[in-house]
């Protein structure tokens, strides 16, 4: 998983290698510094030579210029290198998404699948910068000041083989301790976040059922949940900085005891004992951010996992290598295909479908919820893989195209559609770039949005908003159709497209296909009979099964289902 | 709706008013308010007192040095009392974190309650007009913040502050010549700091702007995955994404780089500090001035380290600070709205006919309801039968002032009825149940049920007398039992089973893994839209209101299963009004009376038959579906 991670550093491998590098500098000077301290108290204060004074005084102000540079530079290249990985990583996340199949896509929701991109990178990019700062600056510091506080007196130093060993195996059974706490925590967070964000999406159910109280009172137990496992988790972690206060001022009591001693006896001077104090706090400070570390890490852990089952998930349709042949003509053929949703036999929606459409047909899709119309035609343009049989347009199998020109020459209007923030203009030229405003104009009025547009103050350049929110249910699914036409493909799909639109203007859009698109073989997914009546065939679709074939006429006499969706239709219109 | 790149600024604007008021949340924690105050000095006290007993200790090394005989005892007794400060510092440090872990917590989670609480209490109109990301990042990023300044920045501000003030008074009495020297450098470390934190503050801006851009970038695409696969937009989804995160990653990078030389910065200009201490410590010493001596020129020295220390952590703290007031005055600003008005007076009330029609209160469960309606004027209490009788006299609305929906609506309809809108879309028929239910608010007396000006009916018991079904059905996580009972909560398991067999559901939920005890999503992914329709029917039936809303409650569902349901559905209806939404016209077919709208107008009203015969435009809609010319 780390590799995986970390292999999106790319670019930014030299900042990231040199920031630590230059940290070294930075620390070398930090724990040299204390010599000089006690070398100025030492041999120049308390000996009264200011010449002395002077002289140390001046090398270190140099020093500390010198520090200062390799700081400043070491700032500069971890935040380079941080702000750089999380840009790969953002990067790489987003274009494994477009290389995703709606398969991979349902699996992780979208709603998951912005959190990762967008919260579970800033976590990765923050511990990542403190990571680069710090994984090598205190190791580094630990041991230069342990070496210092060694050289400067081997026999007091003693004292640190005690201290270290008890502060560093209390802050680690704290942070083993604490970890599984904070997973908990985190999943408590989940919950109250979800349930925000239902009282959003349902705000309007939650009113109209009077369930303000009630919600109110599930999300309160929710927050005093996380309050409650945040205690449970930071009680612990909290007791880290007492300990190590505790750790290290008993060193500096050892080390005034024994180095009093000492220095009563002459074997040191009293500005080596109190350099040494400030090595105390370097090492014992360098142990407490290596456990900063480690817990900023367990909390990072969980977005780098949720990051990596992005980036490892494998895209479950690809376009083969090299194919370069394009669809002969818009004929389509399903030769017993079998689908379901989980790759297996066993929880089929479609099964065993054989299928044959001409090039340039209109064929009309009835059937009841859940009889898998939609899946049917999702298998056209390969949003999804057949699990068992194959499916044909322009005389190959759907799995030779590229995925590029196999959709370019099938269009299909979603279910569930949605328009991009921009003007109605940009999200027409979805469908084809290079549109002129003539063949814009041509293909809105096809789908009879030309009218709507122009009533508009700003007509084509009307600011559609985030998700479209500008224009009706109607009007939106007209101007999907429209985007979808400018494509000009060999294939158009229609999946219940005209379900907002009123029966009127249904009509009129169909009328404009057959007159316009008389070579494009059409697909109508409809619940409306009168959506479908004049297809050149209609396709009867009965719980993953095609029930019957035939036109109107025929369905009419052959049957049952579709004379019932007709009469549960026209029911009262003979009166 | 504001446009997705502006996001809310990173900097407070009035941070007094606003730490006050996070502030008032802590109340009941008082006492242990003082206790963490007294902690937290205790604790940076100790810490202070701690290096000042090292003087002492020095001077008594030094002594023995000159005298050539140790004052053992002595030294051992400023050493023990150096530890006892110790002791009590590194306890009293851990007894304030506790507490104040206790107050943080308790503190956030009043704050997240309260701003629910507040959620659930505004107009339609609100959520209308904020987008979902920018309400829940109220939740997330905001809270977040503004927990980091409790638990950690709060401690340290006032820590830092008593070692800054304790120090500094220590040096002056010191020595006040060595403190001109201190002076200088904190007047030279306030103009770096605030050069560099301007510069980090408004690089931190840039990166809040860039990142909104990105995640409302991310937040589209990835919303409408499907449609870029169709429309195979990868790449060109991918190159505006470089383009924006590109954009980011240079703010970003700005901003941090700020930050990150801080630290070094402040840390390298108390060596400075130091340095120049020492040679003038040193100067003073050798020629005498001030009597100054070896001992307090090596204290003096430590208390120069110990002074930078805190100033760096305020300045580091301070970004976040500023985060955490600027979120929380976003937090507050939504606690501060106006909730949904409702001044109504008239309540629902379960009651018992007399043999002489007269109504009684009671609390028994009979099946009947009244309006409670007090009068003012001559205290009186009158009580009305909820029969469901809905009237609109000459309604205007508009969502927006200047832009109608409505013009002018008048309609009746009797109990029992069932009252059907048709129209194109966008011709008001949605906002009409809107009305009824009072998402929104019309002027006085236009709108009266049961012959009360529904402005006068508090709202929750308004609502109590209706259900609605909507287009979109939103299901919450739990049980599809939970989720049918969320229309009565006191509904027994036999009633939630009656109603989910009305709605036709029960055959699909018993196929379904665990039966009614199967675990729905949020977004009740598991499923099918028609599906969800049908509980949402059922959820509706369990509530049993007298007035019944249904836009376009069976748009989802095919025909034939809606032809099967139609019975179900017709017991459901009985008795009840109805005010049914459909583009289907066979759905509406079987209305006591159905209004055809356009452009906020009734164009037409009667039955089916008498708009037939009109040959308006109804019949043309109806017929529309068979003339496909």
């Amino acid at each position: 998983m780390y590799r995986t991670l970390f292999s999106h550093v790319g670019d930014y491998k030299k900042q990231a290698i040199l920031s630590p590098v230059t940290i070294i500098g930075e620390v070398l000077m930090e724990v040299t510094i204390p010599l000089v301290t006690a070398r100025i108290i030492d041999k120049g204060i308390k000996a009264g030579d200011v010449g002395y004074v002077t002289k140390m005084g001046i090398l270190m102000v140099c020093m500390a210029l010198l520090s200062l540079f390799f700081g400043a530079i070491a700032g500069r290249l971890s935040a380079v290198a941080a702000m750089g990985f999380a840009k790969n990583l953002r990067s790489a996340m987003f274009r494994k998404v477009q290389d995703f199949s709606f398969a991979n896509v349902d699996k992780f929701s979208t709603a998951s699948l912005t959190t990762r991109l967008t919260t579970d990178v800033t976590n990765v990019q923050n511990a990542f910068m403190m990571f680069i700062r710090s994984a090598f600056r205190s190791p580094i510091m630990l041991i230069s000041a342990t070496v210092m506080a060694v050289y400067a007196n081997p026999r007091l130093s003693t004292v640190f083989l005690f201290s270290i060993p008890v502060l560093g195996t209390a802050v680690f059974l704290i942070v083993a301790k604490a970890h599984p706490r904070f997973e908990k925590m985190l999943g408590r967070y989940d919950h109250m976040n979800s349930k925000v964000q239902e009282n959003l999406t349902g705000i309007r159910v939650v009113k109209a059922f009077n369930r303000e109280e009630y919600e109110i009172k599930g999300f309160c137990e929710s927050t005093d949940s996380v309050r409650r496992a945040q205690v449970f988790a930071e009680k612990l972690v909290i007791m880290n900085m007492p300990i190590m206060q505790l750790v290290m001022y008993a060193t500096i009591v050892a080390i005034m005891w024994f180095g009093g001693n000492m220095a009563v006896k002459g074997d040191i001077q009293t500005g080596q004992l109190s350099s040494f104090i400030m090595y105390v706090s370097q090492i014992l400070m360098s142990l407490m951010m290596l456990s900063m570390l480690f817990i900023m890490f367990v909390v990072s852990r969980a977005s780098m996992q949720r990051i990596y089952e992005v980036l490892a998930e494998e895209p479950s349709v690809k376009s083969p290598e090299g194919a370069s042949q394009e669809p002969e003509d818009g004929s389509i053929s399903f030769r017993g295909v079998s689908f379901s949703y989980f790759g297996d036999m066993k929880n089929l929606v479609l099964d065993n479908i054989d299928l044959d459409i001409k090039s340039g047909e209109t064929i009309g899709i009835i059937g009841g919820t859940g009889s898998s119309k939609s899946s049917l035609v999702q298998l056209i343009p390969r949003l999804y893989d057949t699990t068992a049989g194959t499916v044909m347009v322009g005389g190959h199998d759907v799995r030779d195209y590229s995925l590029d020109t196999l959709r370019d020459q099938v269009a299909m209007v979603l279910q569930k559609n949605v328009l991009f923030s921009g003007t109605i203009r940009e999200n027409l030229r979805w469908g084809d770039s290079e549109a002129t405003d003539q063949e814009i104009e041509e293909a809105c009025k096809a789908a009879c949005a030309h009218d709507f547009i122009m009533g508009f103050p700003a007509g084509y350049d009307t600011d559609l908003g985030q998700g479209g929110v500008n224009v009706s249910g109607g009007q939106k699914q007209r101007l999907c159709i429209a985007r979808a036409l400018l494509k000009k493909p060999k294939i158009i799909i229609l999946d219940d497209s005209t379900s907002a639109v009123d029966t009127a203007t249904d009509s009129s859009i169909r009328k404009a296909f057959r007159e316009k698109l008389a070579d494009t073989t059409t697909i109508i997914i409809a619940q409306r009979i009168s959506s479908v009546q004049d297809a050149d065939r209609i396709v009867v679709m009965d719980a993953g099964k095609i029930t019957d074939i035939g036109t109107h006429e025929q369905l009419m006499e052959s049957s049952r289902i579709y004379r019932e969706v007709y009469d549960s239709q026209q029911k009262g219109a003979d009166e | 709706m504001p446009p997705r790149n502006m996001r809310p600024s990173a900097k407070p604007e009035n941070t007094f008013l606003t730490l006050k008021r996070i502030f008032s949340y802590m109340h009941g924690f008082g006492v242990q308010l003082i206790f963490v105050v007294l902690g937290i000095i205790l604790s940076s006290g100790a810490g202070i007192a701690g290096n000042y007993m090292l003087k002492p200790l020095i001077d008594n090394i030094e002594r023995s040095l000159t005298d050539g005989k140790w004052d053992k005892s002595g030294y051992l007794g400023i050493l023990t009392v150096m530890a006892a400060i110790y002791v009590l510092g590194a306890l009293s440090s851990l007894f304030y974190q506790r507490m104040m872990l206790k107050i943080s917590t308790t503190t956030l989670m009043r704050i997240r309650n309260d701003l629910f609480k507040k959620m659930e209490s505004l107009p339609i109109r609100y959520f209308d007009k904020h987008t979902h990301g920018e309400l829940m990042s109220l939740y997330t990023n905001d809270t977040d913040a503004i927990r980091e300044m409790l638990s950690n920045s709060v401690a340290q501000f006032i820590g830092s502050a008593i070692t800054i003030v304790g120090v500094f008074t220590a040096m002056v009495i010191y020595s006040w010549r060595l403190t001109v020297i201190v002076i200088a450098m904190l007047f030279i470390i306030v103009k770096v700091i605030g050069a560099i934190g301007s510069r980090s503050g408004k690089g931190f801006m840039a990166q809040q702007k860039a990142i909104g851009a990105v995640n409302g970038y991310i937040e589209e695409m990835i919303d409408g995955q499907k449609v870029v696969k169709v429309f195979t937009h990868e790449d060109e989804a991918c190159a505006e994404f470089d383009k924006l995160n590109e954009e980011l990653c240079t703010a970003a990078t700005r901003a941090n780089t700020f930050a990150n030389i801080l630290m070094p910065v402040m840390n390298n200009l108390s060596y400075i500090h130091y340095a120049a201490t020492a040679i003038a410590g040193g100067i003073m010493v050798a020629k005498g001035i001030g009597s100054m001596t070896v001992g307090t020129v090596v204290s003096y020295l430590q208390f120069t380290r110990q002074f930078s220390q805190p100033i760096t952590q305020v300045s580091q703290q301070l970004n976040s600070v500023l985060t955490a007031l600027a979120g929380a005055e976003r937090i507050f600003r939504v606690i501060d709205e106006e909730p949904e008005e409702d001044n109504g007076y008239v309540t629902l009330v379960r009651a018992k006919e007399g043999p002489d029609g007269q109504l009684t209160e009671t609390d028994e469960r009979t099946g009947c309801w009244a309006w409670r309606h007090p009068h003012k004027a001559d205290g009186t209490v009158t009580y009305t039968k909820v029969r469901g009788r809905v009237e609109f006299d000459d309604v205007y609305f508009g969502y927006e002032p200047e832009k109608t929906v409505l013009n002018g609506i008048t309609l009746y309809a009797e109990p029992g009825q069932k009252i059907a809108f048709v129209g194109s879309t966008g011709a008001g028929k949605t906002t009409i149940t809107n009305l009824i239910n009072r998402f929104y608010d019309v002027p006085d007396g236009k709108i009266r049920y049961d012959g009360i000006n529904i402005n006068k009916i508090r709202k929750s018991d308004l609502r109590r007398s209706q259900s609605i079904v909507l287009q979109d059905t939103h299901l919450f996580t739990g049980t599809v039992m939970d989720n049918i009972r969320y229309g009565r909560l006191d509904a027994t398991d036999e009633e939630v089973y009656a109603a989910a067999r009305l709605a036709n559901a029960d055959g699909f939920i018993r196929h379904l893994e665990n039966g009614y005890d199967t675990m729905l999503t949020a977004d009740g992914a598991n499923l099918s839209q028609g599906q969800r329709q049908l509980l949402a029917i059922a959820r509706a039936a369990v509530a049993d209101p007298p007035v019944l809303i249904l836009d376009e409650a069976t748009s989802s569902i095919d025909t034939r299963t809606e032809a099967m349901i139609e019975k179900g559905m017709d017991s459901l209806m009985e008795g009840r009004t109805v005010f049914v939404i459909a583009h289907r016209l066979s759905t509406v077919r079987n209305s006591h009376a159905i209004m055809v709208l356009e452009h906020g107008k009734i164009i037409e009203r009667g039955s089916h038959a008498q708009l037939i015969e009109k040959r308006g435009k109804y019949y043309q809609l109806y017929t529309g579906m068979f003339e496909l010319s």
